[in-house]
C-alpha cells in the first residue's frame, strides 16, 4: 500500500518493551463543595492505580460495568485526559511528561474509535473530508494525494470509494462506524483505543464491524485497547482481558483463562450474570448466580 | 382460552414521506402464566406492537386493523376511561428507562400508594402497608425506611425494581416489559430478570418481555417471537427456537452472536448479515428478508409474500427456505 500504510515509519520499541506500558495510573476528579463550590471536598477515584501492557499487534480487552473507569483509562492513555499520577509509556517514550510538540507526533500513532457513530462525525463535512482530515491536520500530502488516500481508506473498510462526496446522514449507524474506523486508520497508527465501538449497533451490524476490526488487525498489525461492557464482544476480540471494578483492575490474564477460570469474586459474579443464548442452561445459570449474590449486593 | 389473543394487528404511521408500516399483520397468543419473549433488531416493530395493544400509539401512528382480545375484550376497540382502567390495573407495564417513568419530585411511597388508592380504592394506611410489602417483594432492603426516599436516592436497578412493584401492585394478569434491563449493568440486569421470573410464578402472570438480546429471551422466556421489518418471521418454544431455528434470519442472527463460552473464539469470525433492515416506508414487496437472505434464489422470494406457517407443531416460520426444508448449501457463494 502507500507510504502511510507500509508500516515502515511506524513507531517501534527497542528491545522487548511492549508497545504500551501503563504503570500505577491514577485519575482523580475533584468533587467541589463549599458555598460557592470553590473547595475540593473529595475526589472521584475514576482510575485508581491501574497497570497493564499492550504488545504490538495484540488486543487487550478492558471490561467492566458502567462507571468502572474504562473510558477514563483509555483517555489517559491517549493523553486526552491528564493523569493525576502514574506513567504511560508508548513506543518506548514516556507520554505524561512529554512536551506538546513531541506529543503531536506521537498522536499520529495512537488513534481512537468512539462509541457513538452519530455524535463523532461532523455532519457538515463530506465523508472524504472526514476520513482524510487527520492527514490535513498533520500536513501530510497534498489535496490530490489526500483524496486518493480517502478513497483507499473507504475501500479498506468495505465501502465504494465513490462515497467520498456523501455526507454522514446518508449512512446507517454501522456504516458511520466504518467511517470512524477509516478515519482512525488514516495515519497508519500502531495502537487504536476502541471505546465501545459496537455498543450502539444491532447484532447483525455489530458482527460486520467486529470482523472488520479483526481483519484490519491482521492486515496492518494493529494493537487494540478494546474497551467495552459486553463480555461476549470483548472475548471475541481479545488476547488478554483486564476486568475493572471501581477504578481498579481486579483480574488480568489471557482471555481464555479469565473466562473459563476466573479467580476474582467480582469477575466470577460478572461472568455468571451474562445471559447465555441457550435456554437449556437457564436453571443452572440461575443457580450459579445465586452463589454470587453477596458480591453483587446493590448499594443501599 | 388464551390470556391475550392478538390477530392481524396493523399499525401504520402517516409521515410526509409516506406510510410507515411499523407493525404489519402481527398475530400471536399468550397463555396464562407464560412468559413470551419478543426479539428483533432496532426498528422492527417490537415497541409499537405492545403500544398498539395498550392503546398508547401516538399520532401520526394509528392502529389501522386487527384486534387484541384480553380476557374477552378487544383492547383495540376500548376508549378513554375503560382503557385506562385496564391499563395499570389489569395490565402492568415496565419500560426501558425507569428514570423517565418515575416522577423525580415525588417520594417512592407516594408513587406506589397513588396507584393502589386510585385503582384498588385503598385508604392511606392500607396503601402504605401494601407499598412496604411490595417493596419487600421486589427485594428492596429496609423497605419501610426507603419508602419516603425520592427516586434519585435509588440506584438504577432499584428504580427498575420499584417500577416492577408499581406494575404488579394491582395484581395484573398480564405484565408487559419493554426492554426492562437494557439501561442496566449486566449484574443488575440478572437480578431484575430473576425477579421477573420469580414474580411471574408467584402471581401467575402472563409476561411479555421485549428485548434485542437473544441471551435475555433464552434465559427468561417460554416462547419466543422473532420480528423483522414489522412482521413476525418465526415463533416457537424457546427450546425449539434455539435448537432448531428455521428462518434464515434467526439462524444468521444466532450465528452472529459473540459467545462467552467455547473454543477458538478469538481466532474465529462472526457470521455477518450483509446489508441492513429495510426501510418500512417501502419494504421489499414479498419476503422482507429476501434482499439479505443467503438462500433467496431465482424463485419467487421477490414476488410472492411467504405466509407464517406451522412447520411443525408449535413452530411457525415465514420463509420459503426454512432450515429443515433446504439442502445444506446456500444458493451462490457467500
Ligand atoms: N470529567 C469528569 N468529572 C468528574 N467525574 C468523572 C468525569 N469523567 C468520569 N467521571 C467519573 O469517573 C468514573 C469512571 O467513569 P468512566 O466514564 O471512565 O467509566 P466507564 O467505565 O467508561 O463507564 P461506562 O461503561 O458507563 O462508559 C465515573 O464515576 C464517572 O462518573
Ligand atoms: N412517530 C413515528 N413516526 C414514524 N415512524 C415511526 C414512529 N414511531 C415509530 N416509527 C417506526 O416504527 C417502526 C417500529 O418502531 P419500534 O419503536 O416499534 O421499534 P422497536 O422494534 O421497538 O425498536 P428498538 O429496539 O429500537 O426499540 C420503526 O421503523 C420506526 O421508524
Ligand atoms: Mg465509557
Ligand atoms: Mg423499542
Amino acid at each position: 500500500m502507500s507510504e502511510q500504510m507500509d508500516g515502515a515509519s511506524r513507531a517501534s520499541t527497542n528491545g522487548n518493551e511492549p508497545l504500551l506500558v501503563v504503570k500505577n495510573l491514577k485519575k482523580y476528579f475533584p468533587i467541589k463543595g463549599g458555598a460557592i463550590l470553590d473547595r475540593t471536598v473529595d475526589y472521584v477515584r475514576a482510575v485508581d492505580d491501574v497497570s497493564f501492557t499492550v504488545r504490538a499487534g495484540e488486543t487487550l480487552g478492558l471490561v467492566g460495568e458502567s462507571g468502572s473507569g474504562k473510558t477514563t483509562t483509555g483517555y489517559c492513555v491517549l493523553q486526552l485526559l491528564k493523569p493525576t499520577e502514574g506513567s504511560v509509556r508508548f513506543a518506548g517514550k514516556e507520554l505524561t511528561t512529554m512536551s506538546r510538540g513531541d506529543m503531536r507526533a506521537v498522536r499520529r500513532d495512537m488513534q481512537i474509535v468512539f462509541q457513538d457513530p452519530y455524535a463523532s462525525l461532523n455532519p457538515r463535512m463530506t465523508v472524504g473530508d472526514i476520513v482524510s482530515e487527520p492527514l490535513l491536520v498533520h500536513k501530510i500530502g497534498n489535496r490530490k494525494s489526500r483524496r486518493s488516500s480517502a478513497e483507499r481508506l473507504l475501500e479498506v473498510v468495505g465501502f465504494n470509494p465513490d462515497f467520498i462526496n456523501r455526507y454522514p446522514h446518508e449512512f446507517s449507524g454501522g456504516q458511520r462506524q466504518r467511517i470512524g474506523i477509516a478515519r482512525a486508520l488514516a495515519l497508519n497508527p500502531s495502537l487504536i483505543v476502541c471505546d465501545e465501538p459496537v455498543s450502539a449497533l444491532d447484532i447483525s451490524i455489530q458482527a460486520q464491524i467486529l470482523n472488520l476490526l479483526k481483519d484490519l488487525q491482521n492486515e496492518f498489525g494493529l494493537a487494540y485497547l478494546f474497551v467495552a461492557h459486553d463480555l461476549a464482544v470483548v472475548r471475541t476480540m481479545s488476547d488478554r482481558i483486564a476486568v475493572m471494578n471501581s477504578g481498579k483492575i481486579v483480574e488480568e490474564g489471557p482471555a481464555e483463562r479469565v473466562y473459563t477460570n476466573p479467580t476474582d469474586p467480582y469477575t466470577q459474579a460478572l461472568l455468571a450474570a451474562v445471559p447465555i443464548p441457550n435456554p437449556r442452561r437457564m436453571q443452572e445459570r440461575r443457580a450459579e448466580r445465586r452463589k454470587h449474590k453477596d458480591v453483587l449486593a446493590e448499594p443501599v | 382460552m388464551a390470556l391475550l389473543e392478538v390477530e392481524d394487528l396493523r399499525t401504520y404511521f402517516k409521515t410526509r414521506e409516506g406510510e410507515v408500516r411499523a407493525v404489519d399483520g402481527v398475530s400471536f397468543s399468550l397463555e396464562h402464566s407464560k412468559m413470551l419473549g419478543i426479539v428483533g433488531e432496532s426498528g422492527c416493530g417490537k415497541s409499537v406492537t405492545v403500544l398498539s395493544i395498550m392503546g398508547l400509539v401516538q399520532t401520526p401512528g394509528r392502529v389501522v386493523g386487527g384486534s387484541a382480545v384480553f380476557q374477552g375484550r378487544d383492547l383495540v376497540q376500548l376508549k378513554g376511561r375503560e382503557l385506562e382502567d385496564v391499563r395499570g390495573h389489569e395490565i402492568g407495564m415496565i419500560f426501558q428507562d425507569p428514570m423517565t417513568s418515575l416522577n423525580p419530585t415525588l417520594t417512592i411511597g407516594t408513587q406506589l400508594t397513588e396507584t393502589l388508592r386510585r385503582h384498588l380504592g385503598m385508604n392511606k394506611d392500607q396503601a402504605r402497608k401494601r407499598a412496604v410489602e411490595l417493596l419487600e417483594e421486589v427485594h428492596i432492603p429496609n423497605a419501610a425506611r426507603r419508602l419516603d426516599d425520592y427516586p434519585h436516592r435509588y440506584s438504577g436497578g432499584m428504580r427498575q425494581r420499584v417500577m416492577i412493584a408499581i406494575a404488579i401492585s394491582c395484581n395484573p394478569k398480564l405484565l408487559i416489559a419493554d426492554e426492562p434491563t437494557t439501561a442496566l449493568d449486566v449484574t443488575v440486569q440478572a437480578g431484575v430478570l430473576d425477579l421477573l421470573h420469580e414474580l411471574r410464578s408467584i402471581h401467575e402472570m402472563g409476561v411479555i418481555i421485549i428485548t434485542h438480546d437473544m441471551g435475555v429471551v433464552a434465559e427468561t422466556a417460554d416462547d419466543i417471537i422473532v420480528m423483522y421489518a414489522g412482521q413476525i418471521v418465526e415463533q416457537a418454544t424457546a427450546l425449539d427456537l434455539f435448537d432448531r431455528p428455521e428462518h434464515p434470519y434467526t439462524e444468521a442472527l444466532l450465528e452472529a452472536l459473540p459467545q462467552v463460552e467455547g473454543e477458538g473464539i478469538r481466532e474465529g469470525r462472526l457470521r455477518s448479515i450483509s446489508g441492513r433492515p429495510p426501510d418500512l416506508l417501502d419494504p421489499p414487496p414479498a419476503c422482507r428478508f429476501a434482499p439479505r437472505c443467503a438462500y433467496a434464489g431465482q424463485d419467487d422470494c421477490a414476488t410472492v409474500p411467504p405466509d407464517l406457517r406451522e412447520i411443525r407443531p408449535g413452530h411457525w416460520v415465514r420463509s420459503s427456505h426454512p432450515t429443515s426444508e433446504r439442502a445444506a448449501a446456500p444458493v451462490g457463494a457467500r
